[in-house]
């Protein structure tokens, strides 16, 4: 892997390389700052997909021809190329999933369904997209068992002085998200994961928001599962990733039955292929898997350090700007506690109002409960706008983004 | 309370002066703004209002909305009140009063706000939740009216 050091990073030529970003707008180049919710993505991925549709697509693991073989070669190399990015020792602890959403649900109920009884608890954090939230809140319904929420600090951190008296011997699952896609917040997952197997647990990663953005090793922070998307990461929708350790992965059982998942059907019963392929239902999102590994082959060669240390400066820069509006309220730590996501409110601003006049300067955010409601009702507020940044972001989108919200603040009459 | 009602009536242009001042705009820019303007001239709902019984649900903003009958020169029309917490919805909530007020329960089912919408290209610049809540709004007037008609 190449490393650039920061200051060489060169954003704009890394912007040059998403199309969809060079678009002249009525408002000039569109300022994108919605990676947390689905990335840009570069030509390279682009050209991939073209390239796996028009000159060799076929059916998976399926075909004796010629298309089929290399598919399945294409596809085993994007597996592999997932694993070293992530720091799992072998491509067939990946299995290939829709996304995050469903991959999060094939853990919960394929690994916690048969597991869980009641008196168990599993535990999870009030920051949690829904995604890694409703699935536990529905599990533990099924199996009796209790849901427990790890305590947040007044900045939103996970409070490090209540994690004894909430992972416990009765706790069975630690599941939290690795960065929070609106609070920003990085968790200490490592930490998390060492007091989880301490009382027995197991920790399960939600990497929807930390993957793209900064280096991930499942060895060294020794995650049970890790799950997350690819279009988050500069690659396609429709597709997403569950890391198991070899054993763990094993534990699973499949939720969703049909194609290369099965190895042999009778009247009676039925057998599972191996892992990952049991956890695989079904055609599998062929071009969008194989151009994930392009993708990340791309983050690769952009060098993700380089790339997470560009973010931290856009948001440091972006927040220290921000706080300089009247009534500005960020929710969520400070910079060195967090990835490249501000949520925020302007007091007496609407955040739809808001969003509606940031698109109006071609600033793109969100508003919104961003699929985290409870997190929303422990912050007392319905919505946030968020601006969430990723490699192509620059210097001068964080400066369109403050006059953006002047210009709302102004037609709203705040000035 | 009457009083309160009158002051909101003189303020509400017919829905045809809206329309002409609306596509005399040139694009969605000045549209906006004016739909702004129309929500900063909406009266604002006292504090009572604001209850839980006259939040319009389907809403991302909050939206609070009374609907009562009133008999005037011996003809039940529905008179509508609302407010939100979002400037550009109180200004959507504007243009739904002009098409609305002063109208027969049986004139306000008949009315076609779809249409309405469409002329405005409001389909196409709202945002799929605030479509929704304007929905949420139109069901609301038209099951009122629905429950008022003779
Ligand atoms: C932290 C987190 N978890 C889960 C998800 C769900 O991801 P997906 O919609 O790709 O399934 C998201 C993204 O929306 C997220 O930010």
């Amino acid at each position: 892997m190449s490393r650039i050091t920061p200051s060489s990073f060169d954003a704009e030529s890394v912007r040059s390389q998403f199309p969809v970003l060079n678009r002249e707008l009525k408002q000039g180049r569109p300022v994108f700052l919605d990676s947390a919710a689905s990335a840009q993505k570069p030509s390279a991925v682009i050209a991939k997909e073209r390239e796996v549709e028009e000159q060799y697509f076929a059916n998976a693991y399926r075909g004796r021809y010629s298309f089929g073989a290399r598919i399945d070669e294409e596809l085993e190399a994007s597996r592999k190329k997932i694993a070293s990015f992530i720091g799992a020792a072998s491509g067939s602890q990946i299995a290939f999933t829709a996304g995050t959403t469903l991959g999060l649900n094939q853990v919960a109920f394929g690994w916690g369904r048969s597991r869980l009884q009641p008196g168990d608890e599993v535990v999870i954090t009030p920051m949690e997209h829904h995604a890694n939230f409703v699935p536990w809140q529905q599990l533990v319904r099924e199996t009796g068992a209790t849901l427990k929420m790890l305590p947040l600090t007044a900045d939103g951190r996970l409070d490090v002085t209540a994690f004894d008296d909430v992972i416990t011997r009765r706790t069975k699952i630690v599941a939290v998200c690795t960065m929070s896609n609106v609070l920003g917040t990085v968790n200490p997952v490592s930490d998390l994961a060492r007091r989880a197997h301490h009382v027995g647990a197991i920790l399960v990663a939600d990497g929807a928001q930390s993957v793209p953005h900064s280096p991930t090793d499942v060895l060294s922070d020794d995650v049970d599962f890790l799950v997350f998307s690819g279009h988050k990461i500069y690659g396609p929708t429709g597709v997403g990733v569950i890391y198991g350790r070899a054993d763990r992965l094993e534990e699973i059982e499949p939720i969703v039955f049909g194609g290369h998942m099965i190895s042999r059907v009778t009247m009676d019963d039925s057998e599972w292929a191996d892992t990952p392929a049991r956890l695989e239902a079904g055609t599998l999102p062929i071009v969008q898997a194989i151009a994930l590994g392009t993708a990340i082959d791309w983050v690769n060669q952009t060098g993700l350090e380089s790339i997470h240390a560009h973010e931290q400066s856009l948001l440091a820069e972006a927040t220290r700007r921000l706080m300089e509006i009247p009534g500005m309220r960020i929710y969520g730590p400070s910079p060195q506690y967090k990835g490249a996501i501000i949520a925020f409110r302007v007091e007496n601003l609407h955040p739809e109002d808001l969003a509606a006049m940031l698109d109006r300067r071609g600033v793109f955010t969100r508003h919104g409960h961003h699929c985290t409601m409870p997190l929303h009702e422990l912050l007392g507020v319905t919505a946030t706008t968020r601006a969430s940044f990723a490699a192509y972001n620059t210097m001068e989108d964080v400066d369109k983004l403050v006059h953006a919200i002047q210009f709302a603040r102004e037609k709203l009459r705040l000035v | 309370m009457a009083g309160q009602v009158s002051l909101v009536q003189i303020r509400i242009m017919s829905i045809d002066e809206l329309l002409e001042e609306f596509e005399d705009l040139l694009d969605w820019e000045e549209q906006c703004d004016f739909l702004i303007d129309l929500g900063f001239e909406l009266p604002k709902f006292s504090a009572d209002l604001k209850n839980e019984e006259n939040i319009v649900k389907g809403c991302q903003s909050l939206v609070w909305l009374v609907a009562e009958p009133e008999v005037s020169d011996g003809v039940t029309v529905v008179c509508i009140r609302a407010d939100s917490d979002s400037m550009i919805v109180r200004g959507l909530i504007a243009v739904l009063l002009a098409a609305y007020s002063e109208k027969t329960p049986q004139q306000i089912l008949d009315l076609d706000i779809e249409a309405l919408f469409q002329r405005m290209g409001l389909n196409q610049h709202l945002s799929s939740t605030r479509r929704n809540g304007l929905h949420g709004m139109v069901r609301r007037i038209r099951s009122i009216a629905a429950s008022n008609c003779t």
